[in-house]
C-alpha cells in the first residue's frame, strides 16, 4: 500500500457522497519515460469502448497524426523530437565524449525509453488521458449533472442526460471533452468505468505493453510515482518531474497524473492547470454588483422626470 | 468566423520544442517566447454557435427591460412602464428558443432543470430565465388585459429585480471557463453585460414611446453606453497581452463598429431623438447594433483565446515563476497533505 507520506486525496463528491459504497479512488499512472509510442492505447482505447474512428489526417508532426483528446479520442500519443542529449548534460558540452558517456550511463541505469537515436536526438511519447481532476471544473460547471463523480472517484459523462450545452468545453483546462459531430452530446474517457464494475483494469492500461500506463488505487499510484521520479533522478536523469500529482495544484490533483522529462506545455499540457470554478465566489460578486448598477441606473434615470 | 489552421502564427507566437531548444542551448535568457506542441491549442474552443451571442445582447435586453418597467412603475411613468413590460415579456419568449437552438440535443432543453446547481452558471441561469419568464409574462398579460394591475405592478417589481441578474449573469457563462480572455476579464465583464443591457433597454424603450415620456429611457441609453463602452476599454487595458484578440481581425473590426454604432446613436438620442420620433428610433437601432457588435466582439475573442496557445501558455508560466516553480517540476519530496475542500464545488448541486 501506499507509504506514509501519501495520503488519499478526497474530491468534494467522493466518498462522502456514496457512503458505504464508496470504492477507492482509482487513477492512471502514465510513466512516460518508458513510452515507446506504439499507440496500443488509442487503439485499445477506440476497440473498447466503441469510439468512432478520427479523420486520416496527416499533421506532420512527427509521428502523431491523432492531434489531441476530443469527443472520438480518449488517448493520444504526443510525439516530440528534441535535439536534446538526455540526462541534463553540461550546458555547451552536448558532444563531448565525456557527455555521451554520462548519457548512456544514464540511458543504461534508468532504462528509459524516452531517446533512442544515437544523434543527440532525443524522443519523448507521452500518452494523454482525461485528468479525472480532485475539482473537476466540467463537472462543476455542468447544468444537467449529466458529468458525475462515480464511486471510484472518477469523472464519467451520463450519455442518456448530456443535452450537449457544451459548457464543460472551454470549461477544462487541459482541453480534454469536445461534443460529437453528428450526435450532439459530449465524449470522453470514463476510466473504463465499466470495466472497473467488473475488478478489470481500463482497456489502455492492459494494452499498454511497457507498463507506462499503470492503472490502480490513487494514492499507491502517487507512492509509486514519488519512487521512480526519485529513482530517474538518482540515476542522473534530473529533468524528470510529476505533473498533475500535486493536490495543492490548481485542479486539487489529478485522477490521472504523468511522469515527464520536460516542461508541460512540450507535450501539450497547460504548464499550471486552474479549475476557474474556485473563482465563482468572486465571479457570483461581480454579477451582482453589476446587477446593483442595472437597478441603481434604471432609478436614477427617472430622477429627471419625463423630459 | 472559421477555425484557423493549428500553425497560425508561425514562429512569432509558436515555437517548436526543437526550436526553443536551439533556443535554450544558445542563450537560456532569450526564452520570452514561449513553448507548445506543435503550436497546437491546449484548451478547446467553446462549441457554442450564433444563438449565445445573440442571447447575451437578448438576455440584457429583456432583463433591463424588466428593470425599467419596475422602475417606471415605481416612479409613476405609466406610459413608459408599460412600453418597457411588453418588450420584456415579448422578449422573453426569444430567450429560450435561442438556446434550445444552441444544445448540441434540443430536445433533451429540460434536463437543465433536472438540477438546481450552485457551481453552474448555466444551471443558475436557466432557473432565473425560467423563473424570469413566468413572471415576466405574468406582467406581460395584465399590462394587455388591462386586468389585475395589482398583480401586474408586482410582478414588474419582481421581474424587474429577476432582470437585473439575467442581464449580468450570462458574464459568468463566459468568465467560468478556461478560456483566457473571458476568465481573466471576470470583474469588468458583468459590467460591460450590465452597461450594454442598460443601453439596450434605454434604446428599445425609446424607439417605441413617445418623445414626450421618453426622457428616461434616453438618460438610460446614456448611462448604460457609457459604462458598457467605458468597462470595455478597462477591461481590454487590464488584459494587457492576453487582451490582444480585441486588437486583431474581425474582432477588432466589430470592436469598432460596437463603438461607432453606440456612441453615434447616443448622440443622436440625446439630441434630435429628443424632439424627433424619427431621430429617437434611428438612434434607438444603432444602440441596439453596437450593443449587439460589443457581444459579438466578446465571444469571438474567446475563440482567439483559446486557439491560440500562447494565451494558455504564458500566463500560467509568468504565474509559475512567481511561484518559483517550474511547471510538475516539483522536487520529488514528501508530498504536501490531501486537498482542502472548499465551497463551491460539486458536492453543492441538489436535485431539482
Amino acid at each position: 500500500m501506499s507509504s506514509a507520506e501519501v495520503t488519499v486525496i478526497e474530491t468534494p463528491a467522493w466518498p462522502d457522497t456514496y457512503g458505504s459504497d464508496a470504492k477507492p479512488r482509482v487513477g492512471f499512472f502514465t510513466d512516460t519515460s518508458i513510452c515507446i509510442g506504439c499507440k496500443a492505447c488509442e487503439v485499445a482505447c477506440k476497440e473498447w469502448n466503441g469510439v468512432p474512428a478520427t479523420s486520416y489526417e496527416f499533421t506532420g508532426h512527427s509521428y502523431d497524426n491523432t492531434g489531441d483528446l476530443g469527443a472520438d479520442t480518449w488517448r493520444h500519443v504526443a510525439f516530440v523530437e528534441q535535439r536534446l542529449p538526455v540526462g541534463g548534460v553540461a550546458e555547451g558540452a552536448p558532444d563531448s565524449f565525456v557527455a555521451e558517456a554520462h548519457r548512456q550511463e544514464v540511458l543504461e541505469r534508468s532504462g528509459i525509453e524516452a531517446e533512442r537515436d544515437g544523434e543527440g536526438m532525443r524522443w519523448l511519447m507521452a500518452s494523454d488521458v482525461c485528468k479525472h481532476c480532485t475539482h473537476a471544473a466540467c463537472l462543476e460547471v455542468c447544468p444537467t449533472g449529466s458529468l458525475f463523480r462515480t464511486e471510484f472517484g472518477t469523472v464519467v459523462v451520463q450519455q442518456d442526460i448530456c443535452n450537449g450545452c457544451g459548457y464543460c468545453v472551454p470549461a477544462c483546462p487541459f482541453g480534454v471533452l469536445d461534443r460529437r459531430d453528428g450526435d450532439g452530446r459530449v465524449w470522453k474517457c470514463t476510466l473504463c468505468y465499466d470495466r472497473l464494475g467488473d475488478e478489470l483494469e481500463p482497456a489502455c492500461a492492459k494494452a499498454c505493453p511497457t507498463k507506462s500506463i499503470q492503472f490502480g488505487e490513487h494514492d499507491e499510484l502517487r507512492a509509486r510515482a514519488q519512487e521512480r521520479v526519485e529513482r530517474l533522478r538518482a540515476d542522473g536523469l534530473a529533468e524528470a518531474r510529476l505533473y498533475g500529482e500535486d493536490p495543492g495544484d490548481g485542479v486539487g490533483g489529478a485522477g490521472a497524473f504523468f511522469l515527464l522529462l520536460d516542461e508541460p506545455e512540450v507535450y501539450g499540457l497547460p504548464p499550471d492547470p486552474v479549475d476557474t470554478t474556485r473563482d465563482l465566489g468572486e465571479m457570483w460578486k461581480a454579477a451582482g454588483l453589476a446587477a446593483g448598477a442595472i437597478a441603481a441606473g434604471v432609478l436614477a434615470s427617472f430622477a429627471g422626470g419625463s423630459r | 468566423m472559421s477555425a484557423g489552421p493549428p500553425h497560425r502564427g508561425g514562429g512569432a507566437t509558436a515555437i517548436s520544442p526543437d526550436a526553443a531548444h536551439a533556443n535554450g542551448r544558445g542563450k537560456m535568457s532569450e526564452r520570452a517566447e514561449f513553448r507548445s506542441y506543435y503550436g497546437r491549442a491546449i484548451i478547446k474552443e467553446p462549441v457554442w454557435t450564433w444563438e449565445i451571442p445573440w442571447y447575451f445582447f437578448t438576455g440584457g435586453l429583456t432583463g433591463a427591460s424588466s428593470a425599467l418597467a419596475a422602475a417606471a412603475r415605481i416612479a409613476g411613468h405609466d406610459s413608459l412602464a408599460r412600453r418597457a413590460t411588453l418588450t420584456a415579456s415579448a422578449m422573453t419568449f426569444v430567450n429560450p428558443v435561442l438556446l434550445v437552438m444552441d444544445l448540441g440535443r434540443p430536445a433533451r432543453f429540460l434536463n437543465m432543470l433536472r438540477m438546481f446547481k450552485v457551481t453552474s452558471p448555466m444551471s443558475v441561469g436557466s432557473w432565473i430565465l425560467s423563473v424570469h419568464g413566468g413572471v415576466a409574462t405574468v406582467a406581460g398579460l395584465s399590462e394587455v388585459a388591462g386586468r389585475a394591475p395589482r398583480t401586474g405592478v408586482a410582478a414588474d417589481v419582481a421581474a424587474g429585480a429577476l432582470g437585473t441578474i439575467l442581464a449580468t449573469y450570462t458574464a459568468l457563462l463566459v468568465s467560468d471557463t478556461a478560456v483566457p480572455v473571458w476568465h481573466e476579464a471576470r470583474r469588468e465583464l458583468p459590467f460591460v453585460f450590465a452597461g450594454g443591457a442598460m443601453a439596450s433597454a434605454g434604446a428599445a424603450a425609446a424607439i417605441v414611446t413617445p418623445v414626450a415620456d421618453a426622457g428616461p429611457a434616453r438618460r438610460l441609453t446614456a448611462v448604460g453606453a457609457v459604462i458598457e463602452l467605458g468597462v470595455a476599454q478597462l477591461m481590454e487595458h487590464r488584459l494587457g497581452e492576453l487582451g490582444e484578440p480585441y486588437g486583431e481581425g474581425q474582432v477588432h473590426k466589430l470592436k469598432l463598429a460596437a463603438g461607432a454604432l453606440t456612441g453615434a446613436g447616443v448622440l443622436a438620442t440625446l439630441t434630435a431623438g429628443r424632439r424627433s420620433r424619427a431621430a429617437a428610433i434611428a438612434g434607438g437601432a444603432a444602440t441596439l447594433a453596437g450593443a449587439v457588435c460589443e457581444r459579438w466582439a466578446i465571444f469571438k475573442a474567446g475563440f482567439v483565446s483559446a486557439r491560440d496557445p500562447k494565451y494558455t501558455v504564458k500566463p500560467q508560466r509568468r504565474r509559475l515563476e512567481e511561484r518559483g516553480e517550474s511547471g510538475g517540476a516539483r522536487p520529488a519530496g514528501p508530498s504536501r497533505s490531501g486537498a482542502e475542500s472548499r465551497p463551491g464545488t460539486g458536492a453543492g448541486a441538489v436535485d431539482a
